[in-house]
């Protein structure tokens, strides 16, 4: 990463959680992990409570459909690191891949239902253009999307965007395909906590 | 009948502290500059070049944006409090937009 105390300014408790996690998982651990364990107290813990309730707490969308729009977000901002983990995530919790690459290969046309491809369109728009106004709104809800789905999505995108950006700013090294698999795993079995 | 003001949810109550904490609690950066990086305004060069991508276009941060903030004097760990800063703003600002959007779009149903 582009900061030397990203790469090295770690305790040794924590430098020996890393090797347990290289151990167990057999692969490098993920920047996004490092960061979050950097002086927790500024930035990970809160960001790890705010994004695991976002994407694991209580919502009328399913897991899947969260780490899909994860993955739709971080298409939007281009952000390879977080494209890379999600659509893995997003493949193994609907256990559907050709439903995830179609959605990020042409939305329009993808073979996925009215109320997510709206709310998905809406969160492209948001993050590309930086706005929305309330007709974008009023066309999601017209399909049948709640308003608590509306606010739950929004947080996605919340959490997303900063992650895409920390990713890229930092320069989160991508992983292979087995390193995100294996990524994916874990958080759909632990989550972001 | 649903109600006009939206309720503070979970999700957004984790969201507003962890602003409030890279915001208002202890930190390398001062105060105002971490203000400054989170609004993406009034920074100097060559703050404004590194943290302005991080906002907008934060594919193009090189090497060169975090060495020449480096050389003007700026530690890692502040370049850290300050990047982060500058990602949560921006998110913010998205977030804070499309919960507007929805407030105005659900409030115009009401009306009609």
């Amino acid at each position: 990463m582009r900061l030397e105390v990203l790469n090295r300014g770690y305790g040794p408790g924590t430098k020996l959680l890393f090797a347990a996690i290289r151990l167990f998982s057999r692969h490098p651990v993920p920047d996004a992990a490092k960061l979050v364990f950097y002086r927790p107290d500024f930035y990970g813990s809160r960001a790890k409570e705010f994004t695991h309730e976002a994407m694991r707490g209580p919502s009328p969308w399913s897991v899947g459909d969260r780490e899909l729009m994860a993955a739709y977000v971080s298409q939007a901002n281009e952000s390879a690191f977080c494209i890379g983990a999600h659509t893995a995530t997003a493949r193994q919790a609907y256990q559907d891949g050709p439903k995830v690459a179609a959605v990020l290969a042409d939305l329009e046309s993808a073979p996925v239902e009215k109320p997510l491809q709206a709310t998905l369109r809406m969160l492209g728009k948001l993050t590309r253009e930086g706005k929305v106004g309330a007709e974008d709104l009023r066309q999601v809800l017209s399909t049948g999307v709640s308003r608590q789905q509306v606010e739950d999505a929004l947080a996605v995108c919340a959490a997303f965007n900063t992650t895409d950006r920390l990713a890229d700013a930092f320069g989160f090294e991508v992983l292979s395909p087995e390193g995100f698999e294996a990524g994916a795993k874990y958080l759909l079995k632990r989550g972001y906590r | 009948m649903h109600r006009a003001v939206l309720t503070e949810d979970k999700k957004r109550a984790a969201y507003r502290a962890l602003e409030n904490r890279i915001l208002n609690g202890e930190g390398r950066a001062s105060p105002e500059q971490r203000a400054r990086a989170f609004s993406n305004a009034g920074l100097s060069s060559p703050l404004d070049g590194l943290l302005g991508k991080v906002a907008t276009r934060p594919t193009q941060v090189t090497d060169a944006d975090i060495a020449a903030a480096r050389a003007a004097g700026f530690s890692e760990d502040e370049l850290f409090e300050l990047v982060i800063c500058a990602a949560v703003g921006q998110s913010a600002r998205l977030y804070d937009a499309g919960l507007a959007a929805l407030a105005e779009a659900v409030a115009g149903e009401e009306d009609g």
